[in-house]
């Protein structure tokens, strides 16, 4: 296979290794150490200016980072786009909300039921969306996730559309230490880095090479033994039970839980962050994330039609460049596009 | 009961018509040119605005919707030179990107211009009226209209397709895209006429559901996804697959919605099956495609050309 | 370093510097901070630009002054998603250092906002939604609401059909909350039989189906809370299915903001509301007509609440005397405000949920070819919400 011979730990896809300007592997490597020593002093900076509302901005930006993160690993490892991705977030969600509702607040018991609801939920609906490819995976997948919002909503014995109001944040083993902003964002920050690891890890192991060989030639990869199906499933599970996490966190950090979290559009949202930051790259889905909530915020500012801002920018971003925001930044460093 | 039954599923088979004209220029465009285009219920949106303000200026629907027609088309054409002709080589995730920014960027332009009060389009007064079908069973007549028109499009269409050079390159370039263009066609200017084409069948749709239905800046989001699902069960690229599919959502949501409780209602006690019956009644059409799709991945007429 | 990693460290760094320019602003003391959050993209930014627009409107009229102090009114937009919501709201309460929050639209948002704003100190005017749990036992000493709680609106119509002695009536909403609560508060003051309850999908197109079950089944009259969109969709198809004789009542489903859009197909249908354009009362003549000089447009329901919102903060900093800092003194001032609402009577309860009449209006077309709603009768007189008694404050 000739993915071997990609480094083994660089935050890099086959797909960047094509472009003529390849980075030693020490620049390489230091792009998430900058990205994730940025975001650790996120803090002082919202010390340094008295404003705490950063750091609300800043974990915002982290969740929807790790939720795009593992949308990453199905959709430019496995080119397996899932429109209905929103789901796992709300069913994150509401693991905190519903099991809180009954008083428990353990943010463990809360991970394991969201981990496990996840997990279930992305083995019975992946077992049958794998069947299809292409743009058929695509409507599957948003069939499957508009079910789960229309559950939702229907369920009125937890707020149904008005959703849930949480008491207050989880606890962990009795402690309150969520409570803080500070502590959550240092957790969502933790995270996000162990998810990071986590992909690293996946995509450079023999699954990842699988996988994306799966993604590049499916048909070879069936010719030399390998059945894509397991392993695609695989990652698609992983994928859901990380969005789930995100969706934890993002009832945390908000204290309310409603199905508002689950809709298309919502899932068409994080397809929009992968590709803006750039599919197949490790950070790209965490810029992508970064850029597009930051984008949302600033925007706002400007005028009440700041959507149609947005909207120029996605399309110029797509017409200027191949492979988002990071194959803008190579070719603005002069590298070649194509 | 039978009545019932007749009108709900002329109800479904109309609906499904309006599906239809909006997903023929869809899948048109996603067969032959392989773009998915995120904007095309925004063309919907914009062909009820234009309808909505020549109807408005002209005094009548009808000359309303008649120079609507080629405005949606020129639109069409002018947004395939400026953004979709760029993007025909791309990946499908670029295109996702592009025309989800192209939706924002429209939707808010149509804000601009018109305000976010929703617009009203009279209905024309020699259609206002019901007409008598058989025995009891009265029906709109400008839902008759809806279908009226709809048909005439998917023979238009069908004949067009089947019978014309224009359709022959487009059942070509929708299977051997790189075949045709090797033998000489133009395929830029093929393109470019599918595109307008495509459009303006969106533009038409949305001028003919102008008078029932709400004409505000949300609109063609909301029949954006109806859309996708019916393209998919049809199979993308088909238009006779688009075309069946639409029916069958119709039928499907229509009956299903009003019918569904009733079956229900003999399996489940009243309350239980009341709370079923709404949970299941905006599934059913996810449900619907999920099962298509399991069944049938490539949907119900696969268009040949292996990849695809 | 890469030029990705340029990029984030930019953006960052631009992220730090709007901050800062935010933290410092806020030292200037004397001045009455106000924010505004209100849906003002998507399908239903109209009912948004009504209250923003309307708030406006006072905070002019009052020579931006609210109780003498001068104010600083930012606007936000929750794009009708409760988690944008809140953090709009903590960018408001956290950055901008508010005093008072006013907005939102919808109940989801507002259930959402509610502790964010008021555990921060600030003050939470809500001008549109009210909930169930929030005028009952999830009251808060911070939020007040201007509008009504959400069952009442529909109680109206509830209560006008059981006078009339309708028999029979179908009953048609969304398949959500706000929708089982509205058929809930219908059937609250209506008597009589719910011939069917009908639950639709929301945000559905085509009513055709329902209209053709409703005309076979021939009620008394028909009862719609169907908002936005739906509304349109549905009031514009309703003749056409061969309803024209059934008296329709509604609520939230014809008025100022669907009417542009539906026009004569709503004349003579009738809504429960708090608030009509033409209400006989000095206040509403000059409200109507200068919001319509200003805006072009028939001010709905979300304009007249917004508008009291402002009128409710400048009445209570009257009280206090420009004090913004003695918060129980000001909760206190803003429970006993005096000022008179283009509505008519009104007055908060010890839920901070307004005591009001209600009225049953009907749409009519205007000597200047407007279609607005039109006052018919009174149905409550100071009409107090029915989860008061559970709230303990």
């Amino acid at each position: 296979m000739s993915e071997a011979a990609t480094p083994s730990l660089g935050p890099v896809s086959s797909s960047v290794i094509d472009a003529p300007h390849v980075r030693p592997p020490l620049l390489a490597q230091s792009a998430p150490w900058l990205i994730f020593g940025l975001f650790a002093a996120v803090p002082l900076l919202a010390l340094a200016t008295g404003d705490s509302f950063i750091l609300v901005v800043a974990t915002r930006m982290l969740i929807f980072a790790l939720a795009a993160l593992s949308l990453n690993l199905i959709m430019g490892y496995g080119a397996l786009v899932s429109f209905g991705h929103a789901a796992y977030i709300g069913i994150g969600a509401y693991a905190v909300g519903i099991l809180s509702s009954y008083g428990i607040n353990d943010l463990l018991l809360q991970i394991a039921a969201a981990l496990a609801a996840s997990g279930l939920f992305a083995l019975v609906t992946g077992y049958l969306s794998l069947r299809t490819s292409g743009v058929y995976f695509i409507m599957i997948t948003l069939a499957f996730g508009q079910m789960a919002f229309f559950f939702m909503v229907s369920l009125s014995a937890f707020g149904g559309d008005d959703g849930i109001s949480l008491s207050g944040r989880s606890t962990l083993f009795g402690a309150d230490l969520l409570r803080s902003n500070l502590v959550l964002f240092y957790g969502v920050l933790g995270v996000l880095a162990a998810a990071f690891l986590l992909m690293r890890m996946l995509v450079a192991s023999r699954f990842g090479r699988v996988l994306r060989g799966t993604r590049d030639n499916p048909t070879r990869m069936r010719a030399i033994g390998f059945s894509p199906f397991s392993f695609q499933l695989t990652a698609y599970v992983i994928a859901g039970m990380i969005a789930a996490l995100a969706g934890v966190l993002l009832a945390n950090q908000v204290q309310f839980v409603s199905p508002a979290y689950m809709t298309w559009a919502r899932s068409g949202e994080l397809i929009v962050m992968v590709v803006l930051g750039g599919m197949g790259t490790l950070l790209g889905p965490i810029i992508g994330a970064t850029v597009f909530i930051l984008l949302e915020d600033v925007l706002a500012h400007f005028s009440e039609h700041w959507k149609l801002g947005l909207g120029l920018i996605l399309v110029l971003v797509v017409l200027g460049s191949r492979d988002g925001m990071s194959g803008l930044a190579r070719r603005l460093r002069g590298g070649s596009d194509v | 009961m039978l009545n019932l039954f007749l009108l709900q599923s002329l109800n479904g088979i109309q609906f499904g018509i309006l599906l239809f004209l909006v997903a023929a220029g869809l899948t048109l465009i996603f067969g032959v040119m392989d773009l998915i285009n995120l904007a095309h219920g925004v063309l919907y949106m914009i062909g009820a605005y234009l309808t909505a303000a020549f109807a408005a200026m002209t005094g009548s629907f009808a000359y309303g919707i008649l120079i609507a027609l080629p405005a949606t088309l020129a639109i069409g054409i002018a947004l395939e030179v400026l953004v979709f002709r760029r993007l025909y080589d791309r990946s499908h995730l670029d295109q996702v990107l592009a025309t989800f920014g192209l939706i924002l960027i429209l939707n808010e332009t149509v804000k601009i211009i018109w305000g976010s009060a929703p617009l009203s389009v009279p209905m024309p007064e020699a259609f206002s009226g019901s007409i008598q079908l058989m025995g009891n069973l009265r029906y709109p007549t400008f839902r008759i209209l809806i279908i009226a028109a709809g048909l005439a499009t998917a023979l238009g269409l069908y004949f067009m397709v089947n019978h014309t050079r224009l359709g022959m390159l487009l059942r070509a370039g929708a299977t051997h895209g790189a075949m045709v263009s090797a033998l000489g066609v133009n395929i830029r200017r093929l393109f470019m006429i599918v595109f307008g084409l495509g459009a303006m069948l969106a533009g038409f749709a949305g001028g003919m559901v102008a008078p029932i239905l709400s004409v505000d800046p949300g609109m063609g989001d909301s029949i954006l996804i109806l859309t996708f699902v019916v393209i998919v069960i049809g199979g993308v690229g088909s238009v006779r697959g688009a075309f069946v599919a639409a029916i069958l959502v119709g039928l499907v949501d229509t009956l299903g919605r009003s019918f569904g409780p009733m079956l229900l209602r003999n399996l489940l006690d009243p309350a239980a099956a009341a709370q079923m019956g709404r949970t299941l009644a905006p599934m059913l059409v996810y449900i619907l495609m999920a099962a298509v799709l399991y069944l049938r991945p490539t949907g119900l007429f696969p268009m040949g050309g292996g990849t695809r | 370093m890469s030029k990705m990693t340029k990029l984030a460290l930019a953006l960052l760094t631009a992220t730090a510097l709007t901050g800062a320019a935010h933290a410092q602003d806020k030292a200037q003391d004397k001045k009455v901070k106000i924010g505004l959050i209100y849906t003002l993209s998507g399908p239903s930014a109209l009912l948004g630009e009504q209250s923003r627009d309307a708030f406006l409107l006072a905070a002019e009229k009052l020579g931006n002054k609210f109780g003498g102090l001068d104010a600083e009114i930012i606007i936000q937009d929750d794009e009708q998603k409760p988690d944008i919501g809140v953090s709009k709201a903590q960018q408001l309460v956290e950055r901008d250092q508010v005093d008072f929050v006013v907005g939102p639209i919808f109940s989801n948002v507002l259930n959402a906002i509610v502790k964010p704003v008021t555990a921060s100190g600030a003050f939470l005017i809500s001008t549109n939604a009210g909930t169930s749990n929030l005028a009952g036992k999830d009251c808060n000493a911070n939020l007040f609401v201007t509008s009504y709680q959400n069952d009442q609106m529909h109680e109206v119509s509830g209560k006008y059909a059981e006078t009339q002695g309708y028999k029979r009536v179908v009953l048609i909403a969304p398949n959500y909350q706000a929708g089982k609560d509205a058929l809930a508060g219908f059937k609250h003051s209506y008597k009589g039989e719910a011939a069917q309850e009908l639950y639709v999908p929301l945000g559905q197109l085509d009513f055709s189906a329902e209209l053709a079950q409703i005309a076979a089944d021939a009620p008394d009259a028909v009862y719609a809370f169907l908002p936005g969109g739906m509304g349109v969709n549905f009031v514009k198809q309703y003749r056409q299915a061969g309803l024209e004789a059934t008296p329709f009542l509604s609520a939230f489903t014809v008025d100022e903001t669907t009417l542009p859009a539906q026009q004569d197909a709503a004349l003579g249908f009738m809504a429960g509301s708090n608030w009509a354009p033409d209400l006989d009362t000095p206040e509403a003549r000059a409200f109507t007509t200068a919001y319509e000089a200003k805006y072009k447009r028939v001010p709905a329901t979300y304009a007249v609440q917004a508008y009291d919102a402002a009128m409710l903060i400048d009445a209570a900093l009257k009280k206090t005397g420009g004090n913004l800092e003695d918060k129980d003194a000001l909760r206190q001032a803003m429970k006993t405000a005096e000022f008179t609402s283009p509505r008519g009577q009104f007055a908060l309860g010890d839920n901070h949920f307004p005591i009001q009449d209600f009225y049953l209006t009907k749409v009519v077309k205007r000597a200047d070819g407007q279609f607005a709603t039109s006052y018919v009768e009174t149905i409550f007189d100071d009409y107090k919400d029915n989860y008061a008694s559970e709230c303990k404050m």
